[in-house]
C-alpha cells in the first residue's frame, strides 16, 4: 500500500464568502458550513467560529477534533462507513490542511468532553493549542437522548471536516509524505535481519459514548484484528468516545497517530514495523481475556520480536493493558507499554489500577491529576461553566476571574497514551 | 553578604562531642556555637547562610522520652526562627536516625520550616520523613561525612533561598515518592519507539513508570447468620441524589457522601449517577442497578437479612487516586464498624 498525505500548509482560517484555500489561508463559507451540517434533522442550531494559536480563546467542552482533508487519489474520502461510502483506503493521494482542525462542541452528558486553551499556560498542555481551529458548536434538537446525541455530534465533526477538506482539493501541497508498506513477505524480503515490530492499539470500547468505530464497526463488537498502517492514517478509524479528555483518542489523534508515523520513521532502517492490531477494551473479564489472548495470539502469529502497546483511558483498561504485556513477554516478545497515571494531586498515589512484574518498560505520558491554573480568557467559545462538572473539574474549578484550576483530565490530549503530547513522570 | 540565610543544627551525643554510648541519655541542650559536622556544614554554604547554632540531644533519651525532647527542641527552633534546620547525618544509625526522622516530621508539620537530613537508605527513621522533608543519601557509616556534608549544604542552600530541586539522583537526595508531571524533550510514542528499539538491541533502557506495589486484603470471614444482619450499600459508581448536595466529584474523588435511605425502598426516582466513567443513561434510568438497594430491601422484606443499613455510602471511583480510596475505605469502614454493620455490599461500576 502506498499513501501520499500531501500537506497543503494553513496559516490561518478567515470566514468568508466562498470555501476555498489562498496563499496558506483557509477561508470557510459559515452558512454554507451551518446548513450543510443542518441536513441532519437532529440538529437545531449551529455556531461556527475560529480559534487561532495565540489568541487569548477558550474553547469548552470540547467533544472531538478532525483533520480537514480531501482524497484526491484511490478508493475512499473522509471516513467510510460512517460518513461517506464503504471503501478500501490506504492507498492513493490525500491532501491535508495541515494546520488546520475542526473542533467539535457542545454537552454531551456533561462529564466528558474537555478543554482547549490557545495561549499561555494552557497552550503548554494540549497539542490543539497550535492548530487552527474551526469551532462547530452543535445543538441538537430538543428530546434527543445522549446516544443519539453523541451520534450527531460526532458525525457533524466528520462532515464539517470533510467538507472543510475540500478546499484543499485543487491546491499544491506543500510537502508531501510518503507512507509506502508491502505485505509481509515482501518486507521480510526487504529486511530479513531487521526486527519485526507490532504496533497494539487498545480503544476504548465499553458501550455507547465510550466507542471507537473501525471503518463504522463499533470495536465494542470486533475481536482483536489487524490493519495496514495506512489504513488508520487515511481515515479507517474515528473517536466516538465521551472518555476523559486528556487521553482519549480524538479523530485527529487517529488520523496522525504518533506511534504509527514514528514506527514508520524506523520503518527498514532498525525495525520491519508489520502493522497494527487494534484491539477494543472491554468491561467484562471474559471479555478482556478473550482480547488479550487473542491480541498475544496475532502478535504471534505475525513473528513479532517487539511490540508497543498503547493504552486509551485508565481504571479498568489498565489490566487489559497488563494482561497484554504478560502474555507478549511470557511468548518472548519484547514490549514497550504508553500509559498515564491517577496518582492522584500530590503524586503519591499508586500510578495504575493493576501491576504487573513483566512490565519492564513503561513510557509515562503524565498524571490525570496533576492540577494546573489556567488564567482568564478574552474570550470563550463553548460554556465556561461547563468546567464545574467535567471529569477532571469540581465545583469551584471556575474561580471569579475567570481562571480555572482543574486536572490535566480535563484538557484535551495533554495525556494522550498513543504518545502524541510530550508530557512524562518523574519520581521526586 | 548581608542576607544569610540562618541555620539551626541538630546532632546526637556522639557528634555533639559530649560522649559516647554511656551519654545516650542525655537531655537536649542548646548551644549557640557550631559543633561537631555543624562545622564542615557552615563551610560547605559558602558564605551563603550560616549555622546559628546547634541542638544536641542523647539518642536515648530521645527516643525513649520523645514528648518532652521534642517540647524543648520545637521551642528552640520556635525562639530562633531559623530559614532551615539541619539534622544529622545520621548514616545507618537507628536511634539517631529516628530522631532525625520524627524531629524533621514535627518540625515541617507544626513549625512549616523546612528540614534536610541524612540517612542510608536503610535507615528507619527515613520512613518517618522521607515524604516532607529532603533526605540526602549517605553510605552506612560516618566515613561518608566528607561526602554527605556538601551534597546537604548544597540542597539547604537551594530550598532556603527558595529554588527548585532538580531530580533526586541529579541533586543526590532519596525520593519523597511523588510522581510529578513535567514536559519531555520527545513526545511519549518517540520515547516509546526508542526503548523498544534499545530491549531490541539489548541496550540499556530506562522505565519512566516502575511498576507499583499492591496491599492484599485478606476476605473477612462469612457471616453466620444473615437473618440477623445488618447489611450497608457502598458504591464507587457515583450514585448521589438529585443535584449532586455535596458535589462529589466525577472523576478523580477528594470526598464521599452519605445518604439517608431508611425511608426508601429504592434509589429509582431521588438518585442519578455524576459518575464520569462510563455511559450514565441506564444508571439514570435506574440507579439501583449501580447500587442494588432495591433487592436488599426486598431482601430485608422477606427476613433474608436482618436490616438495611440507615445510610447509604458513596464516592466516584474513576480516576480517584488510591491515597484517597484508602482514605475513604478508612473513614467508612470506621462509622460502619462503630454503628455495629456487619457486612457492607460494595460495587464498582
Amino acid at each position: 500500500m502506498k499513501l501520499e498525505l500531501r500537506r497543503i500548509h494553513i496559516k490561518d482560517i478567515q470566514l468568508g464568502e466562498e470555501t476555498k484555500v489562498k496563499d496558506g489561508v483557509l477561508f470557510v463559507n459559515a452558512e454554507e458550513l451551518i446548513s450543510h451540517l443542518k441536513e441532519d434533522s437532529r440538529i437545531k442550531d449551529v455556531k461556527v467560529d475560529i480559534a487561532r494559536p495565540g489568541e487569548k480563546v477558550r474553547i469548552i467542552p470540547v467533544k472531538d477534533v478532525i483533520e480537514p482533508r480531501v482524497k484526491i487519489e484511490g478508493a475512499g474520502n473522509g471516513f467510510p462507513g460512517v460518513s461517506s461510502k464503504m471503501a478500501q483506503v490506504g492507498e492513493g493521494k490525500v491532501n491535508v490542511l495541515y494546520g488546520a482542525a475542526v473542533v467539535t462542541v457542545g454537552d454531551i452528558v456533561g462529564f466528558q468532553e474537555g478543554v482547549i486553551d490557545m495561549w499561555g499556560e494552557g497552550a503548554k498542555w494540549t497539542p490543539f493549542s497550535k492548530t487552527f481551529n474551526l469551532v462547530v458548536d452543535i445543538t441538537p434538537v430538543e428530546g434527543l437522548d445522549p446516544h443519539a446525541h453523541e451520534a450527531t455530534v460526532r458525525l457533524a465533526g466528520l462532515k464539517a471536516a470533510e467538507f472543510v477538506g475540500e478546499a484543499g482539493r485543487d491546491v499544491e501541497p506543500d510537502e508531501v509524505l510518503t507512507y509506502e508498506m508491502g505485505s509481509h513477505a515482501e518486507e521480510s524480503r526487504k529486511y530479513p535481519d531487521l526486527p519485526k515490530v507490532v504496533y497494539v492499539e487498545m480503544l476504548i470500547s465499553q458501550g455507547l459514548l465510550h466507542d471507537g468505530y473501525v471503518y463504522g464497526v463499533n470495536t465494542q463488537n470486533i475481536l482483536p484484528t489487524l490493519l495496514h498502517p495506512n489504513e488508520e492514517l487515511d481515515g479507517a478509524v474515528i473517536s466516538g468516545n465521551c472518555v476523559a479528555a486528556c487521553d482519549k483518542i480524538t479523530t485527529y489523534q487517529h488520523q496522525n497517530n504518533s506511534v504509527i508515523l514514528d514506527l514508520y520513521e524506523q520503518h527498514g532502517k532498525t525495525i520491519n514495523f508489520l502493522g497494527v492490531i487494534l484491539t477494543p477494551e472491554l468491561t467484562t473479564l471474559e471479555g478482556k481475556f478473550r482480547t488479550c489472548d487473542y491480541t498475544a495470539k496475532l502478535c504471534k502469529m505475525l513473528g513479532a520480536d517487539g511490540v508497543i502497546v498503547s493504552e486509551e483511558g485508565y481504571g479498568n483498561p489498565d489490566s487489559d493493558l497488563l494482561m497484554i504485556c504478560k502474555r507478549l513477554e511470557d511468548a518472548g516478545i519484547k514490549t514497550v507499554l504508553i500509559t498515564d497515571e491517577c496518582s492522584g494531586w500530590d503524586g503519591a498515589s499508586q500510578p495504575l489500577a493493576d501491576t504487573a512484574k513483566e512490565a519492564v518498560a513503561v513510557v509515562s505520558t503524565g498524571n490525570v491529576s496533576h492540577v494546573v491554573t489556567l488564567p482568564p480568557a478574552d474570550k470563550v467559545i463553548g460554556n465556561a461553566e461547563a468546567i464545574s462538572t467535567l471529569a477532571g473539574g469540581w465545583d469551584g474549578s471556575l474561580q471569579e476571574d475567570g481562571s480555572i484550576k482543574c486536572e490535566l483530565n480535563a484538557v484535551i490530549g495533554s495525556t494522550s497514551e498513543i504518545g502524541y503530547h510530550n508530557l512524562t513522570v518523574k519520581l521526586y | 553578604m548581608a542576607n544569610k540565610f540562618k541555620v539551626l543544627y541538630y546532632v546526637n551525643q556522639f557528634f555533639g562531642q559530649i560522649g559516647g554510648e554511656d551519654k545516650a541519655d542525655i537531655e537536649p541542650m542548646y548551644k549557640e556555637e557550631k559543633i561537631g559536622p555543624a562545622m564542615g556544614f557552615d563551610s560547605n554554604l559558602k558564605g551563603e547562610g550560616e549555622v546559628i547554632g546547634t541542638l544536641i540531644c542523647g539518642d536515648n533519651y530521645f527516643n525513649e522520652n520523645k514528648e518532652e525532647a521534642l517540647e524543648y527542641i520545637l521551642n528552640v527552633i520556635k525562639e530562633n526562627n531559623p530559614d532551615i534546620l539541619v539534622a544529622g547525618p545520621a548514616f545507618n544509625a537507628g536511634r539517631y536516625g529516628m530522631a532525625c526522622g520524627e524531629i524533621a516530621k514535627a518540625v515541617v508539620e507544626e513549625l512549616d520550616i523546612p528540614v534536610v537530613t541524612g540517612m542510608y537508605i536503610e535507615n528507619p527513621g527515613l520512613e518517618v520523613c522521607r515524604s516532607i522533608a529532603i533526605v540526602a543519601e549517605t553510605t552506612d557509616s560516618a566515613a561518608g561525612m566528607r561526602k554527605a556534608l556538601p551534597v546537604m549544604a548544597k540542597l539547604a542552600t537551594k530550598i532556603a533561598k527558595g529554588e527548585e530541586l532538580g531530580l533526586p539522583e541529579e541533586e543526590g537526595y532519596i525520593p519523597q515518592g511523588k510522581r510529578l508531571t513535567l514536559f519531555a524533550d520527545k513526545r511519549g510514542s518517540q520515547r516509546a519507539v526508542e526503548m523498544l528499539i534499545a530491549r531490541l538491541n539489548d541496550k540499556e533502557f530506562k522505565t519512566e513508570l516502575p511498576m507499583p506495589e499492591f496491599d492484599t486484603v485478606d476476605p473477612a470471614p462469612a457471616i453466620k447468620d444473615l437473618s440477623k444482619a445488618t447489611i450497608a450499600l457502598v458504591t464507587s459508581g457515583g450514585i448521589v441524589p438529585h443535584g449532586n448536595p455535596d458535589r462529589i466529584q466525577s472523576a478523580s474523588a477528594q470526598k464521599w457522601g452519605k445518604y439517608d435511605v431508611s425511608t426508601i425502598d429504592a434509589l429509582a426516582g431521588d438518585y442519578y449517577t455524576i459518575h464520569g466513567g462510563y455511559d450514565p443513561v441506564y444508571a439514570n434510568e435506574i440507579p439501583d442497578r449501580v447500587a442494588p438497594l432495591d433487592i436488599l430491601k426486598e431482601l430485608e422484606k422477606e427476613g433474608y437479612i436482618g436490616k438495611v443499613y440507615e445510610y447509604f455510602y458513596t464516592t466516584t471511583g474513576t480516576g480517584t487516586s488510591v491515597g484517597n480510596a484508602v482514605k475513604f475505605g478508612t473513614e467508612i469502614g470506621k462509622e460502619l464498624k462503630e454503628a455495629g454493620v456487619d457486612g457492607v455490599i460494595l460495587t464498582s461500576t
